[in-house]
């Protein structure tokens, strides 16, 4: 337990490794197969405008449904290029074939219209039809949701930031705080965002307003967590012993506070779990990108955030580049 | 001391008890306020519309006026708990809930309710035909139509003898029309003032005999023989059901709307689909309440117990503060509510920590349990402004525009916080205090501490 801060270069290390292939997915990916600069992320219909469709089909079996059959009515009822997801679900214990299709807005001036020739050319095909969940969002709205998006991640974090600095405006050094807490913020936004460019790549994983929720959410964990390490640190920074060196303080500091970081990330992790579990498909991926975001709000408050105080304090940039290969070596004391 | 103890005890229980009082209201009625817990469209099904003028040029004022008609309509249609609330310049969002035909509705809503007579040059149109007049020569519907790419197969344009103003909404009501070949059939009585009152009696007195076809929105409704000259420029329109008739007569009762309206956003959910949400946020909730609550008591003992109260204390006061407001409970809602279940045993997790690590370096337990709620009050008290601030910051982004899944979210989470700030640091602290005159050394086990293994750690920090 005395070795946290000493292998604090091995956590660094760590942290590089989970978000390198995000970064890779989301920034270099798609340039390398398109050939554009590009996010590597799935806008959903929130962003990018268009229309989702939630379909069951209580006449057909799960097995005998497929894709193109319902993108094939979906072009007979007016809707060409529609994209196609199956999702069985199960009712009274019952397998119901069931679908998720994304296709252009509705018309804004007759929807009923367009929607009606549509269920008509599904009906048509698999009998009774039930259109459980139809959003279409128009493209300026989209647009708007996308500009209101970047300003809310940027504007939590600017308040986020001037709050920490006021925080910790009587601990030695507190822009130290405030920049090591937001360099921690940043790292989960990323591991956030990397995952969720893989799985964009994978399971077609959406970046909706509940995704953006979850990223301001994982902001305010990741701060959360961090304050409760560093008010330790200043606490015991205040009341320093002469022999004690500052790794010292940051050692004692972390293993002081690591029954309640694992305590209390287990306990919102429990309630996590169970709305993953149990809660149903529609917040499915939210939560995910939550219990995601909270696993590395903790970890980089403990591996990270603090870490970087000490890193700070002996200006160990200085050194990276010296004598090549040092790090790991790199001594404590 | 003491009796601060007992203060604060008489305080949680009142506000418990009240808030008990609030949740088991008989019929909902708490001092004559509802208080039943108002479900989002996604957990009760229904439609959310977010309409847009089709005219970019439409003041803030005409769109007031749009809403405070659609508003009217809306009531008229006797659904509860509806929305109609404008949205920036040019926007208006509809809601309702648990309406058997939501796009079916939404479509009433948004007709301009423009009522037009035509003079369709002795001709008989078809019920639904889509017809260009001169004071609409450009119906939305034709216009924005994709098949349609050849401008003269659109149609001729008909003379308007009346253009939809000068409707007399009073004269607009629901009747039956008497007699005629076809027997009795629903009915819509109206009255013009005015010039359109007067070109409508010119014409009819001039056309007696021939066609004259009703147009409502560029939509033929009927075209009615003359019988006789409209004198007083009031007269019924006969359609075939009872539903059109419904429908009709809301959009003409409540006038026309100063602007067409066109649907930029819509969500709809079936009442099946958010039956089954609800149902599986009930289960997520109590096993995650249930799994926080074991977990707490198998780690802290005796404040773990104490903690679990405060934390069903804290879903009671929530549940009553929900109701009382009201805030309508979404999805995403439900899930910031479970999530701060988390966040509320969060801050007891610190004051325990910190408790058995103060007991631990050799203080009496009274002080420990002091210090333990002095100590980690600051990083209790930073943590929770941080997190107010991301549901404030998502709060306002989700009012930008009209995201309501994110303000259900950023409410409950923030007002989660807000109230977890009492049951953990009151309740807890109350109960706590009350507790001590039970403890000894012997009983240390069941409070949760030991001396045994203090950590090196400890003692040099201490």
């Amino acid at each position: 337990m005395e070795h946290l801060v000493r292998r604090r270069y091995w956590w660094f290390t760590f942290s590089i490794l989970v978000i390198l292939p995000g970064l890779y997915m989301l920034f270099l990916h798609p340039l390398l197969t398109t050939g554009r600069f590009a996010i590597g992320l799935r806008p959903s219909i929130d962003f990018a405008g268009g229309a989702l469709w939630e379909l069951r089909f209580p006449e057909i079996a799960p097995e005998n449904l497929s894709t193109d059959r319902i993108a094939a009515a979906f072009a007979a009822g007016g809707f060409e290029n529609a994209q196609v997801q199956l999702s069985p679900t199960q009712i009274d214990g019952k397998a119901v074939a069931a679908a998720l299709v994304r296709t252009r807005p509705l018309s804004e001036s007759d929807p009923n219209t367009e929607i009606d020739a549509v269920m008509k050319a599904l009906t048509t095909e698999f009998g009774n039809v039930s259109r459980e969940r139809l959003e279409s969002v128009g493209p300026t709205v989209s647009a708007e949701s996308t500009r209101s998006a970047i300003i809310a991640v940027l504007g939590a974090s600017l308040i986020i930031l001037l709050y920490l600095t006021w925080a910790f405006r009587k601990a030695p050094h507190p822009v130290r705080y405030g920049v090591c807490a937001i360099i921690a913020m940043l790292h989960d936004v990323l591991v956030v965002l990397g995952i969720a460019a893989i799985l964009g790549a994978t399971i077609s994983l959406e970046v909706d307003a509940l995704f953006l929720t979850a990223l301001l959410t994982t902001l305010s964990f990741s701060v959360h967590d961090t304050i409760v390490v560093f008010d330790r640190i200043r606490e015991n920074l205040l009341n320093r012993h002469p022999a004690e060196t500052f790794d010292d303080i940051v050692n004692h500091s972390l293993v002081q506070t690591l029954p309640r970081s694992i305590n209390a990330q287990l306990t919102t992790f429990f309630t996590l779990t169970a709305l993953l579990l149990f809660g149903g498909d529609t917040i499915r991926n939210f939560v995910l990108m939550l219990l995601i975001g909270l696993i590395s709000g903790t970890y980089s408050s403990i591996f990270n955030a603090a870490q970087l105080l000490v890193v700070w304090e002996h200006r160990e940039w200085r050194n990276w580049f010296k004598r090549g290969r040092r790090d790991e070596a790199a001594p404590a004391v | 001391m003491q009796n601060r103890n007992l203060l604060s005890l008489l305080l949680i229980i009142s506000a418990t008890g009240l808030a008990l009082a609030v949740n088991f209201a008989p019929n909902n009625i708490f001092l004559g306020r509802d208080v039943s817990i108002r479900l989002g469209l996604d957990l009760q099904g229904g439609i959310q519309v977010l309409l847009r003028s089709a005219d970019p040029d439409a003041t803030a004022d005409e769109i007031a006026t749009a809403a405070r008609v659609i508003e009217q309509r809306v009531n008229a249609l006797g659904v509860g708990e509806t929305v109609v609330q404008q949205a920036g310049n040019n926007r208006i969002i509809v809601e309702l809930p648990g309406v058997a035909n939501p796009e079916q509705a939404i479509e009433t809503l948004r007709g301009t309710g423009r009522l037009e007579f035509i003079d369709s040059q002795g001709q008989y149109l078809a019920e639904g035909t889509i017809v260009r007049t001169s004071s609409s020569p450009n119906p939305p519907q034709l216009a924005e139509s994709d098949t349609v790419t050849d401008v003269t197969s659109l149609g001729p344009i008909y003379q308007s003898i009346t253009d939809g103003a000068d409707l007399d909404t009073s004269a607009v009501q629901p009747t039956f029309s008497q007699g005629g070949a076809l027997g009795s059939r629903p009915a819509v009585s109206f009255a013009f003032r005015g010039e359109s009152a007067q070109r409508l009696a010119s014409f009819t007195a001039a056309n007696v005999g021939r066609p004259m076809c009703i147009v409502l929105d560029n939509v033929v409704v009927s075209c009615p023989v003359i019988n006789a000259a409209l004198t007083d420029g009031s007269g019924i329109i006969e359609v075939s059901t009872e539903a059109d008739r419904n429908r009709i007569f809301n959009q003409l009762k409540y006038g026309a709307l100063p602007v067409p309206l066109v649907i930029e956003t819509s969500r709809t959910v079936t009442a099946t689909l958010g039956q089954e949400s609800v149902a599986a946020s009930i289960t997520a909730g109590i096993i995650g309440l249930a799994v926080v609550a074991a977990f707490m008591i198998l780690f802290y003992r005796g404040p773990g117990v104490v903690a679990t109260v405060a934390l069903l204390i804290y879903t009671i006061i929530s549940f009553a503060i929900y109701r009382l407001i009201p805030i309508t409970l979404t999805l995403p809602g439900i899930a910031g509510f479970i999530l701060s279940i988390g966040l509320a045993v969060d801050a007891n997790v610190l004051i325990f920590a910190r408790l058995r690590e103060e007991y631990r370096r050799g203080r009496d337990i009274r002080s420990a349990l002091e210090l333990g709620f002095v100590e980690s009050w600051p990083a209790i008290r930073d943590s929770s402004v941080s997190t107010l601030i991301t549901s404030i910051v998502l709060f306002m982004f989700g009012n930008s525009f009209g995201v309501s899944l994110i303000k259900g979210f950023a409410l409950t989470l923030g007002l989660g916080i807000v109230i977890s700030l009492f049951t953990a640091v009151v309740v807890s602290r109350t109960f706590l205090r009350l507790l001590l005159p039970l403890f000894s050394d012997e009983r240390a086990w069941w409070f949760g501490v030991d001396r045994r293994s203090a950590t090196p750690t400890a003692q040099a920090a201490s």
